[in-house]
């Protein structure tokens, strides 16, 4: 099992390290990144197949005892997401050479992506904040260089604006951390947790509030919500169609999963932060399905688009509960898999029709392209029997459940929206008649990286009973703060609960 | 590129004394303050030190293997380092010691080296194509 946690880390690394090595062949390199995201894939489902929806597993990084150490943690929600990063980064390369027939995209490539990936992977695993925090900068600095790689004027201040506003993020999360620290005297998420718990029973919670506020603000930013979502439609639609369907699919989502750790386990019982968050994802719904109603590119479109995604899983994550939680996890991954399709579609539109919808048209005569758009686009919009309808079903019952009927009232109207969009780009990209013939077919080998996604959406739509029930059991395990706690104590053997301060010092040298 | 009689001979005998403080807070690191990272800054600023008085070849020729290689051997380094906690069924990143007389070697130091290495071709591979663009 410690193997196991470990190797979604280890082994994306790894994989950069031989592609780094390879860097004159790209080809060889496109395969290592093939193997490596293949290897990914399996271990998450090897994962998700040992844990199920109850399971916990630790490994505690240099057999260093918790308080002091840094330990890894895999439940039903890491691994799934493990997964279905491992099969984002797997389909961007597969697009890239099958769909898009790129030829060498520079020597960094497939390294910077790799080690994206196992960014994305620590993040999902890691049990430590300051661990978190680590690999939001691998995540960052990878993402940097993907972005500003091809080096065009549009790439070069979109990163600007992408990493300026980061790097603001990262500050506070810093900030907070070292308050984290100061006060509760560890940083593992689940004992700052059991502090905070304690701390506030005896009504003096308030300096670990003001951290939860900077990491609050911090996750935010990173999740793209309001109103701090600036970077996000300003850099999107500017780099090659494979790394911005990867960024689409994962970038702004491991900051949604920090904020649902955030509320369950880091700051349990924080009711505060659900009442701003609450704020925070209606507005984020619906400034962001406004925002894509007035542009007029298909990649600028779909960027709006993820931020009103944001604001479901804000609001899903506001409600808070096991329920809430369980749909916001079940939201998490079908909205990855769609999210990463549509840009997927959306760069064969923009590499065949230029960006702006009005000079698109006719792709409708590539059947399976069609397909392969409006499967993701209509489960986006949430109808049945698409993975989008149950995903919002579960938000709009969870906020109907807590009474949160504006939620309820605004995810509809967002939902409605989001439908008129994507008809938008139907009508414009695929239904007008086109002005010339279209000579070249688009073939099922070219279309089968988005097919292959498409399928997935269909089968989590159809297979949506087993799919909530397992969610379900993870939502409530997420919200079982000592399970956590009991793991890695069960792993070092401590028979007492010791403070975590006092186990820090006794380990210091 | 600085012409500079002055700080190019400074620098021939600057150089290999910042190599040994860079070496010797590699080696320090593990105990008290230092490490792989600090090092292996001080071994990228003797590259760009070289690189911006010297011209970038020399740079280039002090270093050896290109700067990606180094990145790679590096990262590669403090990867495999966590590698024999991991196969003898241990925590990744468990360290691994054996003595030759009374030097004490473990894995640790060669999750160090890796650092050191990953910093110094990073620090390379960023600041001489910089400096190779100048007119």
């Amino acid at each position: 099992m410690n193997a196991l946690v470990v190797s979604p880390i280890l082994l994306p690394l790894l994989g950069a390290v031989l592609a780094l090595a390879w860097r004159n062949s790209p080809a060889s390199q496109a395969r290592i990144a093939l193997w490596t995201s293949a290897g990914v894939i399996v271990i998450g489902i090897s994962l998700l197949a040992a844990l199920g929806g109850h399971g916990l597993a630790i490994t505690q990084l240099g057999g260093w005892p918790v308080p002091a150490g840094i330990a890894l943690v895999s439940d039903g929600l890491s691994a799934a997401l493990v997964t279905i990063a491992g099969l984002m980064i797997f389909t961007a390369v597969a697009y890239r050479r099958l769909s898009l027939r790129e030829s060498d995209p520079g020597h960094c490539f497939h390294p910077l992506l790799l080690a994206l990936l196992g960014g994305v992977c620590g993040a999902f695993l890691t049990a430590d904040l300051f661990n978190l925090f680590v690999w939001f900068e691998v995540i960052l600095i990878s993402s940097f260089a993907l972005l500003a790689m091809e080096g065009r004027s549009q790439q070069i201040r979109a990163s600007v604006s992408y990493v300026l506003l980061n790097l603001i993020a990262s500050a506070l999360f810093l900030i907070g951390l070292g308050l984290v620290y100061g006060k509760a005297g560890t940083l593992a998420m689940a004992d700052v947790g059991l502090i905070y718990q304690q701390a506030s029973a005896a009504g003096n919670g308030g300096s670990l509030d003001l951290a939860f506020a900077l990491l609050l603000v911090a996750f935010a930013i990173k999740a793209g919500a309001f109103p701090l979502y600036a970077w996000l439609p300003a850099s999107y639609h500017t780099p090659s169609h494979a790394v911005s369907a990867v960024f689409a699919g994962l970038l702004t989502k491991v900051g949604v999963y920090a904020l649902i750790r955030l509320t369950t386990q880091v700051a349990p019982g924080a009711d505060w932060i659900r009442e701003v968050l609450v704020v925070i994802g209606m507005l984020t719904m619906l400034m962001g399905v406004l925002g894509a109603a007035c542009q007029s590119e298909v990649r600028r479109i779909l960027s709006y688009h993820i931020i009103s995604q944001i604001g479901y899983l804000i609001a899903g994550i506001a409600i808070g509960g096991p329920t809430a939680i369980a749909a916001v996890v079940f939201y998490l991954i079908h909205h990855i898999v769609v999210k990463t399709n549509l840009f997927l579609v959306g760069g064969i539109i923009d590499r065949h029709r230029g960006a702006t919808l009005s000079r698109a048209a006719g792709l409708a005569s590539w059947t399976l392209l069609t397909i392969a758009f409006l499967v993701p686009a209509l489960s986006l919009a949430g109808i049945p029997p698409l993975s989008g309808f149950a995903a919002k079903l579960g938000i709009i019952h969870a906020a109907a459940g807590a009474e949160r009927y504006g939620i309820v009232a605004v995810a509809l109207i967002t939902g409605l929206l989001t439908l008129y969009s994507m008809i938008k780009i139907y009508i414009a990209a695929f239904w007008t008649p086109p002005e010339r013939v279209v000579r070249h077919r688009f073939g099922l080998i070219r279309t089968s990286p988005m097919l292959g996604l498409a399928a997935l959406t269909v089968v989590m739509g159809l297979a949506a009973g087993p799919v909530a029930n397992w969610s379900q059991s993870v939502g409530t395990l997420i919200h079982n703060v000592d399970a956590y706690r009991r793991l890695a104590q069960v792993e070092t053997q401590i028979a007492e609960p010791t403070p975590p301060h006092d186990a820090l010092v006794r380990s210091q040298p | 590129m600085i012409r500079s009689p002055i700080i190019s001979t400074t620098l021939s005998w600057l150089s290999p004394v910042l190599i040994t403080v860079a070496l010797f807070l590699l080696l320090r690191g593990h105990h008290e303050p230092g490490g792989g990272f600090a090092g292996g800054l001080i071994a990228g600023l003797v590259v760009i030190l070289e690189g911006s008085t010297r011209g970038v070849a020399r740079a280039r020729q002090i270093l050896r293997l290109p700067p990606r290689l180094w990145m790679a051997l590096g990262l590669g380094a403090a990867l495999a380092s966590g590698l024999p906690g991991l196969l003898s069924g241990q925590a990744f990143m468990t360290a691994a010691w054996f003595s030759i007389g009374t030097l004490k070697l473990g894995t640790p130091l060669l999750f160090d080296l890796g650092v050191f290495a990953l910093v110094t071709g990073v620090t390379a591979s960023l600041a001489l194509p910089l400096m190779e663009d100048e007119p």
